[in-house]
C-alpha cells in the first residue's frame, strides 16, 4: 500500500473519519491560518490528496506540556491526528518499543523517508557537561536533535522551551540548555513558542505545508505570522475595559467580577504577540485572561525573566498600536533581556525628558506626569550593547511609601462625562513607570539599527485619560527632539 | 548473567533508563535511572514569592495542577494566609479532575497495551466482544458493529506500512493472558480514552483559561471571579456570541453547568469502563504469583481537604503502612522527610549520605556518571539525576496503592470506600502488593475521586448563591506586609503520589525552594545504606521470558506511573 497513492482522505474514511468532520477541520484551520474563508476549498482538497506524513517527535529538557496540549486536540481529535492524518512514527509517550528498538525506529524513518518526515521537537537541549543533563539512549539530546533535523522536510519547535531554553535556561540557568534553532540551521524550522503551545497553532502549521507545500511566513525568530504576527492586546476581549480605564485593582474585586481589564494586575497582553484571545484553548472555550488570569506573556523570548514578577507591570518601549508586529519593533525589543536594558534605559531618558516637559507644562500636567517615573538608574541613553546581568525586574505593583507622598491626588485634566466610580481610588495601585507610545498608527522606522521606537513617557491609563493624539503629542519626547528649539 | 539496558523506557513521564542483571532469565539486581535534569529548585530562587507557583507548575506537564496548588498553599503556610473555603472547593475540584483523568487516560495510553495484545484483537469475534462489553456495564458503546469498525481502524493501521506508534510491538508474547474479544474490547477504550481525556480537560479550560498549566492560582486563592450580579446574570463585559458558542464564564449559571456535566462524564467512564476493563483484567492475571512485591514500605501525605481547619480532613488520608501490616497505620510528619545524594549526580558539599531535611536541603547538581554517548552505567556508584528521600531513613512507595493500604489500615474506620471498591474485585489482600495492586488502586481511586467532584460543585453552587463571592484572600497580597523571613511547606497527593515543597522567602523573595515528588521516591536510586529505592526494589525477582521483549520488566515499571521528569525537577 503506496502511501502516495491512497490520499489522506482515502485513508480517514477507510478508517471511519467522515468526511464532514474532515470538512470541519480544514474550515477551522482555514480561519486559525488567517486565510481568506475562500482558501477552505484549497486546503481540504491539498490535505485530501496528501500523504500521511511521518514524524518523529521528540521529547527534550523539558515538563512534557507540550504533548499534553496535543492530547487536548479537539478537531482534528488526538486519536486522529496520531492515528490517521499523520504517521507519529517516533514519540516516546505512546510508541510500543523501548530501547533499542525505539532508537532504531528513528534511523528506520530517515532512511524510508528522506526529506520527507517532519520533526517536531520539545524540550530545551542542554549544551554543558557534553550534553550529560539529558540522554536519551545514552546519547545526548543534541546529536539526537541534529541528526534527526537534518534527514527532515521541516522542523518545528513546540513550546518556549524548544523555542529558546525556557525554563531550564531561566538567569541562565545550569544546563547551557538552549533551543533548537541553536542545533538546526534556520531555513527549515519552525518554531511554536507558549507555555504550552497552542495545539490548534501546530495542527495548522502542518495542514500550511501540506495545502501549500511550505511553511507558514515567519517572523524573525521563525513564529508563523499567523499566530504571532499581533499582539494579544490588539484581539483581547477585554480590551474596551482598558480604553475606558476600567481595570482589576484587587483579585477578586467588583473589576474582577466584572470581567475588567488585567493590566494593572500585571497583564503581559500589551507586550506578547499570540493569537490566544482568538483561537483560545479546548475549541474556543477560553484562556488565561478570559478566566480571570493576567497574560504572562510566555510566547516571547526568554519570558520567564523578561516578564516576570507577573504580578506586576514593568516598563515595555513596545507602542500600543494596532498593526505593530515583532519585527517592526525590533530584535533588541523581542528579546528578552533587551527589553530589561530599554527598560531601565527607558525610565532614565524619560526622567530627563521630564525635566524639560516639566518647564514648560500646566502643573497640573506636571502632576500628572509625575505619577509615570520612577526612580532608577541614572544614564541618560538607552544603551542596548551593553546588556545588563539578565534577572528579574524589581517591580512592585504598588508605590513606595516615598512615591506615594510625592504624588498628588487625582487631578484630571478633563473631566469626562461619565467617570465609572469604582475606579476612582488612584493613584495608589498606579505603578510608577513610563510606557511607551507613539502615535497611533505610526511606523516605527525599520532603517534605525537602535531600538527602532523612540521610547518615551507616558501616564499610566487613568478613568479620565481618554488618550487622545493630542494628549499624546503634548507629552511625546520623539516629537520634542525633532521639534526646533523654539519650543 | 547479562546485563540488560533499556533506554528509552516509553510511556513513562520524562526520560527514564532501567538497567537490570539477569540471572537464569531472573532479575537479580535492578538500577533506575533518571537520565534528564532542568534545576527548578535553583531557577526559584530570587523570585517574586507570588510567583512560585507559576515556575513550579512546569515541574510536569501532566500533574503541574498539584505542584502549582502545593507551591502555593506553601507559601500561604509561611505567611499564615488562610484561604476562602471557594478556593479550597475549586482547587480541589482542578486537582481531583486531574487525578481522575491522570489515571484513567494514563491507563490506557501508558499502561493498558502491557496487558493488552492489540494484534490479538485483530483476531477476535466483534460479536462475543459485544457480549463481554455488555455483560461488564452499561457503557452504551458496545455494539458488535461498534467493536467491528474499531477492529477494521486497528487492522488497516496496524497491518499497514505505517502502523504509527504500534510499531515493533511485542504481538503475540507469552506474558499475555487476555483472550482476543477482551483486547478488542479494551483497544476500544483505549481510541475512547483519548477523546475523553480531552472533553474532560474542558473543566480544566473553563476553571483556569488552559490545559496544561491552567493560570488561574493564586498565593491566597484563586484568580477566578464569580460573576457579577450572581450566576444567571451575564457579566458586563461577556459577550453573547461567547454565551452563544459555548464559552460561558467558569461560575456562570452556563459554565457551571457545563462543568456539572462534564463531571458526569468522567465519572461514567471511570465507572462503566475504566473500573470494569480493570476487573477483568485482574481476574485474567490474579492467578500468577505476585513476583514485583516491592519495599513493603508505604507513603501517603494525604490530600483533598474536606473542611477550612487548620487541621482538615483529608479525602485521602494521611499515614504509612510498614512492612506490609495492615494493622495499624503510623503517622507522617514534614519532619520526617531527608535526601540522600549518595548514589545521585549532586553534591551536599558535606557527607552526601546523610538525609537531608528538605527545608534546609539544597540541589547542586554534579555529573559522575559516563561521558556520553555511553553504553552503560555500570561500575559507576552514582548513576540517577534523582535523589534518594527516605521516611525516617526508610525507603518508601507511593501512589494510589499506598493511599489505598492506609486508608484499609486506618484504625477504627468503617470499610473505606476504596477497600470495598477492591474488595468486588476479589483481589486477596496480600496480592494488593504488586503490580495488579497498583494497576487496580489507581482505577478504584479514580472513580472514588471521581464520585466526589460532584458535591465540591455542588457545595461551590450553594456558597454562591448565599452571597458568598469570597476566591481569595487578599490581605497579604502587599509584599511590604510580609515579615522578613518566612518558612513554610505544603504536603498534597498527586495521582502518582506523596508531593512536597518547602519554602523559605526573605524579603518577599524565595531564598531556597525544595520539592520532593511522587517518583522522586518511586524511582529513586540507592541510598548511603545501598538499599534500593520502589521501582527498583519492585523488579528484584522478575521472570524474563525474551530479553529482547522485556514486557515483564515495562509492565511492573509502568505499574507505577512514574514521571521521572517531576523526580528529578
Amino acid at each position: 500500500m503506496d502511501r502516495l497513492d491512497e490520499g489522506l482522505l482515502a485513508g480517514l474514511m477507510a478508517r471511519g473519519v467522515s468526511r464532514r468532520s474532515f470538512l470541519k477541520l480544514c474550515v477551522t484551520m482555514t480561519g486559525v491560518l488567517a486565510l481568506p474563508a475562500a482558501y477552505a476549498p484549497r486546503v481540504a482538497a491539498a490535505v485530501a490528496a496528501a500523504p500521511r506524513m511521518p514524524v518523529i517527535w521528540l521529547r527534550g529538557q523539558g515538563c512534557g506540556g507540550d504533548t499534553e496540549a496535543l492530547l487536548r486536540g479537539a478537531n482534528p481529535t488526538t486519536a486522529e491526528l496520531l492515528l490517521d492524518l499523520l504517521s507519529v512514527d517516533y514519540h516516546d509517550a505512546f510508541m510500543m518499543s523501548s530501547g533499542t528498538a525505539a532508537v532504531a525506529t528513528q534511523a528506520e524513518v530517515r532512511a524510508r523517508y528522506p526529506n520527507g518526515y517532519f520533526a517536531i521537537v520539545e524540550g530545551a537541549i542542554p549544551t554543558a557537561e557534553d550534553g550529560a543533563f539529558l540522554t536519551i539512549g545514552g546519547r545526548p539530546f543534541g546529536d539526537i536533535v541534529r541528526e534527526v533535523c537534518a534527514g527532515a522536510v521541516g522542523t518545528i519547535a513546540v513550546g518556549s522551551c524548544a523555542f529558546d531554553g525556557g525554563l531550564a535556561s531561566a538567569n541562565g540557568g545550569s544546563t547551557g540548555a538552549v533551543g533548537v534553532g541553536r542545533i538546526v540551521s534556520d531555513a527549515r524550522l519552525v518554531t511554536l513558542p507558549g507555555c504550552p503551545v497552542n495545539a490548534e497553532n501546530l495542527t495548522a502549521t502542518i495542514l500550511h505545508y501540506l495545502t501549500f507545500q511550505a511553511m507558514p511566513a515567519t517572523d524573525g525568530r521563525g513564529r508563523p505570522l499567523f499566530a504571532y504576527g499581533g499582539l494579544i492586546h490588539n484581539q483581547c476581549g477585554r480590551r474596551s475595559h482598558f480604553e475606558f480605564g476600567e481595570f482589576v485593582q484587587a483579585w477578586g474585586d467588583e473589576g474582577a467580577q466584572k470581567g475588567w481589564c488585567l493590566y494593572k494586575m500585571g497583564c503581559k497582553g500589551p507586550e506578547t504577540f499570540a493569537n490566544c484571545p482568538t483561537v483560545r484553548y479546548a475549541s474556543g472555550t477560553s484562556w488565561p485572561v478570559k478566566a480571570g488570569a493576567a497574560c504572562i506573556g510566555c510566547t516571547t523570548p526568554g519570558f520567564w525573566d523578561a516578564m516576570s514578577p507577573f504580578s506586576g507591570r514593568l516598563p515595555s518601549p513596545i507602542p500600543f498600536a494596532p498593526d505593530v508586529s515583532a519585527d517592526q519593533v525590533g530584535q533588541v525589543l523581542v528579546g528578552g533581556v533587551g527589553v530589561l536594558v530599554a527598560a531601565h534605559g527607558t525610565a532614565s531618558f524619560a526622567r530627563s525628558k521630564l525635566a524639560r516637559i516639566r518647564a514648560r507644562s500646566s502643573p497640573a500636567e506636571t502632576a500628572r506626569l509625575s505619577v509615570a517615573v520612577p526612580a532608577g538608574p541614572t544614564a541618560t541613553e538607552p544603551s542596548p550593547a551593553a546588556p545588563e546581568a539578565a534577572g528579574p525586574v524589581e517591580s512592585t505593583p504598588t508605590a513606595t511609601a516615598a512615591e506615594r507622598a510625592a504624588e498628588p491626588s487625582v487631578v484630571p485634566a478633563e473631566p469626562s462625562a461619565a467617570e465609572p466610580t469604582a475606579t476612582a481610588v488612584e493613584p495608589s495601585v498606579v505603578p510608577a513607570e513610563p510606557v511607551a507610545a507613539t502615535q497611533p498608527g505610526e511606523p516605527a522606522e525599520a532603517a534605525d539599527p537602535v531600538p527602532t521606537v523612540e521610547p518615551s513617557p507616558t501616564v499610566e491609563p487613568s478613568p479620565t485619560d481618554d488618550r487622545t493624539p493630542t494628549d499624546d503629542a503634548a507629552v511625546d519626547p520623539a516629537a520634542d527632539t525633532t521639534a526646533t528649539d523654539g519650543r | 548473567m547479562t546485563r540488560l539496558v533499556i533506554d528509552p523506557v516509553s510511556r513513562v513521564g520524562g526520560n527514564l533508563r532501567v538497567e537490570v542483571e539477569l540471572t537464569a532469565g531472573t532479575v537479580t539486581d535492578a538500577w533506575t535511572s533518571a537520565t534528564m535534569y532542568r534545576g527548578i529548585e535553583r531557577t526559584l530562587v530570587g523570585r517574586d514569592a507570588r510567583d512560585a507557583w507559576l515556575y513550579a507548575q512546569r515541574v510536569c506537564g501532566t500533574c503541574g495542577i498539584t505542584h502549582a496548588i502545593a507551591s502555593a498553599r506553601a507559601v500561604e503556610n509561611a505567611l499564615g494566609i488562610a484561604i476562602p473555603r471557594n478556593a479550597r472547593l475549586l482547587r480541589n475540584l482542578m486537582a481531583g479532575t486531574q487525578l481522575v483523568v491522570d489515571h484513567a487516560a494514563g491507563f490506557y495510553l501508558s499502561q493498558s497495551l502491557d496487558w493488552v495484545d492489540l494484534a490479538s484483537a485483530l483476531d477476535a469475534d466483534p460479536a462475543s466482544t459485544s457480549t463481554l462489553a455488555r455483560s461488564l456495564s452499561d457503557w452504551p458503546s458496545s455494539s458488535p458493529s461498534y467493536f467491528g469498525s474499531v477492529q477494521q481502524r486497528l487492522a488497516t493501521l496496524v497491518r499497514s506500512d505505517q502502523p504509527g506508534p504500534f510499531a515493533h510491538a511485542s504481538w503475540g508474547h507469552p506474558a499475555y493472558a487476555l483472550p482476543p474479544d477482551a483486547n478488542l474490547m479494551v483497544a476500544a477504550h483505549y481510541l475512547e480514552a483519548l477523546d475523553w481525556r480531552r472533553r474532560i480537560m474542558r473543566i480544566q479550560v473553563l476553571l483556569g483559561g488552559k490545559s496544561p498549566h491552567p493560570q488561574t492560582f493564586l498565593v491566597g486563592g484563586m484568580a477566578v471571579a464569580a460573576a457579577w450580579g450572581g450566576p444567571m446574570r451575564p457579566s458586563p463585559g461577556e459577550h453573547q456570541w461567547d454565551l452563544e458558542t459555548a464559552s460561558p464564564a467558569a461560575l456562570s449559571a452556563n459554565g457551571l453547568s457545563d462543568i456539572s456535566g462534564l463531571i458526569d462524564e468522567a465519572r461514567a467512564f471511570a465507572e462503566q469502563v475504566y473500573v470494569p476493563d480493570v476487573t477483568m483484567i485482574v481476574k485474567a492475571y490474579a492467578g500468577r504469583s505476585p513476583i514485583d512485591a516491592g519495599i513493603g514500605h508505604y507513603l501517603s501525605f494525604g490530600d483533598f481537604a474536606e473542611d477550612d481547619s487548620e487541621r482538615p480532613t483529608l479525602l485521602l488520608p494521611r499515614g504509612r503502612v510498614m512492612g506490609n501490616d495492615l494493622s495499624g497505620v503510623v503517622a507522617v510528619s514534614e519532619t520526617g522527610v531527608g535526601e540522600s545524594v549518595d548514589h545521585s549526580w549532586y553534591t551536599t558539599g558535606a557527607d552526601d549520605g546523610t538525609l537531608v531535611a528538605p527545608g534546609v536541603g539544597r540541589t547542586e547538581p554534579r555529573y559522575a556518571g559516563p561521558r556520553p554517548p555511553f553504553d552503560t552505567l555500570e561500575g559507576f556508584d552514582r548513576y540517577s539525576w534523582v535523589k534518594a528521600p527516605r521516611y525516617e531513613d526508610d525507603p518508601m512507595e507511593v501512589g494510589p496503592l499506598a493511599r489505598l493500604l492506609v486508608a484499609v489500615a486506618s484504625p477504627g474506620a468503617t470499610p473505606h470506600a476504596l477497600a470495598r471498591a477492591v474488595s468486588q474485585v476479589g483481589l486477596e489482600p496480600e496480592a494488593l502488593f504488586s503490580s495488579l495492586g497498583r494497576t487496580v488502586a489507581r482505577a478504584t481511586e479514580s472513580l472514588f475521586v471521581a464520585n466526589r467532584l460532584g458535591p465540591w460543585l455542588t457545595n461551590l453552587k450553594d456558597d454562591l448563591a448565599a452571597g458568598d463571592l469570597a476566591m481569595a484572600d487578599i490581605s497579604m497580597w502587599d509584599v511590604a506586609s510580609w515579615p522578613a523571613e518566612a518558612r513554610g511547606f505544603a504536603l498534597a497527593e498527586s495521582a502518582r503520589g506523596a508531593v512536597g515543597h518547602w519554602v523559605t522567602i526573605r524579603n518577599h523573595r524565595i531564598a531556597s525552594y525544595q520539592i520532593v515528588d511522587a517518583t522522586t521516591w518511586n524511582g529513586s536510586p540507592r541510598d548511603a545504606r545501598g538499599r534500593r529505592g520502589a521501582i527498583e526494589q519492585a523488579l528484584i525477582g522478575t521472570p524474563v521470558v525474551d530479553p529482547d521483549r522485556p514486557i515483564e520488566i515495562l509492565r511492573t515499571i509502568r505499574s507505577f506511573d512514574p514521571c521521572l521528569t517531576c523526580a528529578v525537577h
